[in-house]
């Protein structure tokens, strides 16, 4: 090895990274303590040994009755995601496999479509939902949610579908396959972990998509993000009670996330990182 | 070798999400600039007229409408500094051989799967507090008078929000960018002598440069349009202090139901978003010619 590591090196550079990502996670970690602190405890000064007690994750559930939003964000982004999917698969082969002289104009004018602000739509959108009754519907977000991360959808599809060499699919035909057999027995298998990675990106941005969520429901529909959007207000749950409905609303996607970190680079980037 | 059959199937596969998105884009939009030449109120519905360019020039008029806008540049431009400088130092700093490197990963890019009310809320109630929060207990430790964060300084607070939740989007992508630096490059320059400070400016950051206009450009996209972090902290108060032209338009339409007005921020804020996009699209497209 041309250029041996010394150990002190290693030393001080590991104590060096722990101090940086204790500080960058420390409001998560703490939010986690705060969370199994009892109300007194959580407002009494800084303190990393709480009581230990589960009662605020009890008390959430109860009197706010917190199954309900998570249900709401869970049916809005899984179901959002799988939508935009089932709309973008075709595409994203098509522009892939046969690709013509505009499908890259095609794929740059979706992304274009992601750039408008969401701020800009607004008033027609609210009216058009307030008019077909779609405010606070779980139908209404779920399109919403859908039209908004199609374009990524499209073209993370895309750049993963790009990779599958062409000449396997003209092999598989010498070999005398079916269009179906090629499907079902070539393609698919090729396809699975890109389409994979896809819905787990696009589950976590639908999780935590705010402005639409927050703007568009009330109760019925509210997912997580309106929530806890709603204990902004002074008289809403006490610390230690809020901090056991942020960790159980962020927890499920923390450990999304974390599965999925190469992904995410690759989604969010456009493929521009890989 | 496409033939004619391949390529129709192929237009039809294309059709459900084309079609869809077109819609999306024009029909809203189409609206909003209709609205933005009315006197359209929501109080008062049933009294709509045509105004011209009165919505433009009254949104233009508003004291209001450039402070949001200086509001939103120093939040887009504060978020990035803060981001892609500190960005490149941890990047540079996991790439070092250390103990435990998967989970320092883990606990470093954990803030952006948070949602933004919750990650704002944190921040306001366990950390900036000057009651209760962490911060506070550091300054009484010090023996200091606690800070009042949201009062005294809203605007750089949310700045403080935002860059937590997409620091750890520019370490994961400047660190992605860095692991793929040839190996071989830096051991010889390494041998060459060049120490630390010519390596990073004569290597790693012309390696770096896609990877910092990827991370710039996105990151604006996302800037602009901060709006949950605003809504449960200072709500964009005091007066207009850290409400940025995204929070005024909501201002404008749902609080103050005056649809014309609104519509008139949402052109102008389109117009500012693609300036930018115009940028994205290039950096982008270069890509796709590789």
């Amino acid at each position: 090895m041309a250029r041996s590591v010394t150990t002190r090196h290693k030393v001080t550079a590991t104590a060096a990274a722990w101090v940086v990502a204790l500080i960058i996670f420390f409001p998560i970690l703490y939010t986690l303590i705060t969370s199994i602190k009892t109300e007194p405890e959580a407002i009494a000064g800084f303190s990393l040994w709480p009581s230990g007690t589960f009662e605020n994750y009890i008390t959430v559930q109860t009197q706010r009755d917190y199954f309900k939003p998570f249900m709401n964000s869970v049916i809005l982004s899984v179901g959002s995601t799988i939508l935009a999917l089932i709309i973008a698969i075709p595409s994203a082969w098509a522009m892939a496999f046969s690709p013509t002289k505009r499908t890259k104009d095609i794929l740059m004018w979706m992304l274009s479509t992601k750039m408008m602000p969401a701020v800009a739509v607004l008033v027609p959108i609210y009216l058009m939902f307030r008019d077909f009754g779609l405010l606070d519907s779980r139908i209404g977000l779920t399109v919403m949610l859908t039209l908004i991360n199609l374009p990524i959808v499209v073209w993370m599809l895309y750049t993963y579908f790009r990779e599958i060499p062409g000449e396997i699919l003209e092999a598989s035909r010498m070999d005398g396959a079916g269009l179906w057999q090629e499907i079902v027995y070539v393609l698919t298998p090729m396809a699975v972990p890109g389409i994979a990675s896809t819905l787990l990106l696009n589950i976590i941005l639908a999780w935590n998509e705010s402005f639409w969520t927050i703007r568009l429901s009330t109760t019925n529909a509210a997912p997580l993000t309106a929530f806890i959007a709603s204990f902004s207000s002074p008289q809403g749950l006490f610390w230690a009670k809020l901090s056991a409905a942020s960790t159980m609303a962020i927890a499920p996607i923390l450990i999304l996330g974390w599965f999925s970190q190469k992904q995410l680079v690759r989604g969010l980037t456009f493929g521009a990182v890989k | 070798m496409a033939t004619q059959n391949t390529k129709t199937l192929a237009r039809l596969m294309m059709a459900p999400s084309v079609l869809l998105l077109l819609v999306w884009m024009i029909v809203p939009l189409a609206m909003t600039l209709w609205f933005s030449f009315q006197n359209y109120n929501l109080l008062d519905p049933s009294n709509v007229s045509f105004t011209g360019l009165f919505n433009y020039q009254f949104f233009y008029t508003d004291p209001a409408f450039f402070q949001s806008i200086w509001n939103t540049l120093v939040i887009v431009v504060g978020v990035l500094l803060i981001t892609v400088i500190g960005g490149i130092a941890i990047a540079l700093l996991l790439d070092q051989p250390i103990f435990g490197q998967g989970i320092v990963r883990i606990l470093v890019i954990s803030p952006f799967f948070v949602m933004p009310p919750v990650a704002a809320l944190i921040w306001k109630n366990m950390i900036m507090h000057p009651g209760y929060g962490v911060l506070a207990d550091i300054n009484k430790f010090f023996g200091l008078q606690p800070v009042d964060w949201f009062a005294r300084y809203p605007l750089f607070s949310i700045v403080i929000i935002v860059a937590w939740q997409w620091l750890p989007f520019a370490t994961l992508i400047l660190l992605t960018a860095l692991q793929s630096l040839d190996g071989e490059q830096k051991e010889a320059a390494e041998m060459d002598g060049a120490n630390f400070l010519s390596r990073f400016i004569y290597l790693v950051l012309p390696h770096l440069a896609r990877a910092i206009t990827v991370v710039i450009l996105i990151q604006t996209i996302f800037l602009l349009g901060v709006y949950a972090e605003i809504l449960v902290t200072t709500n964009g108060g005091p007066g207009y202090a850290s409400t940025n032209l995204a929070f005024l338009i909501y201002r404008t339409a749902l609080l103050g139901y005056d649809v014309g007005g609104a519509s008139a921020g949402g052109i102008i804020a389109v117009v500012l978003a693609n300036i930018v996009a115009f940028f994205l699209m290039r950096a982008v497209g270069k890509n796709l010619d590789r």
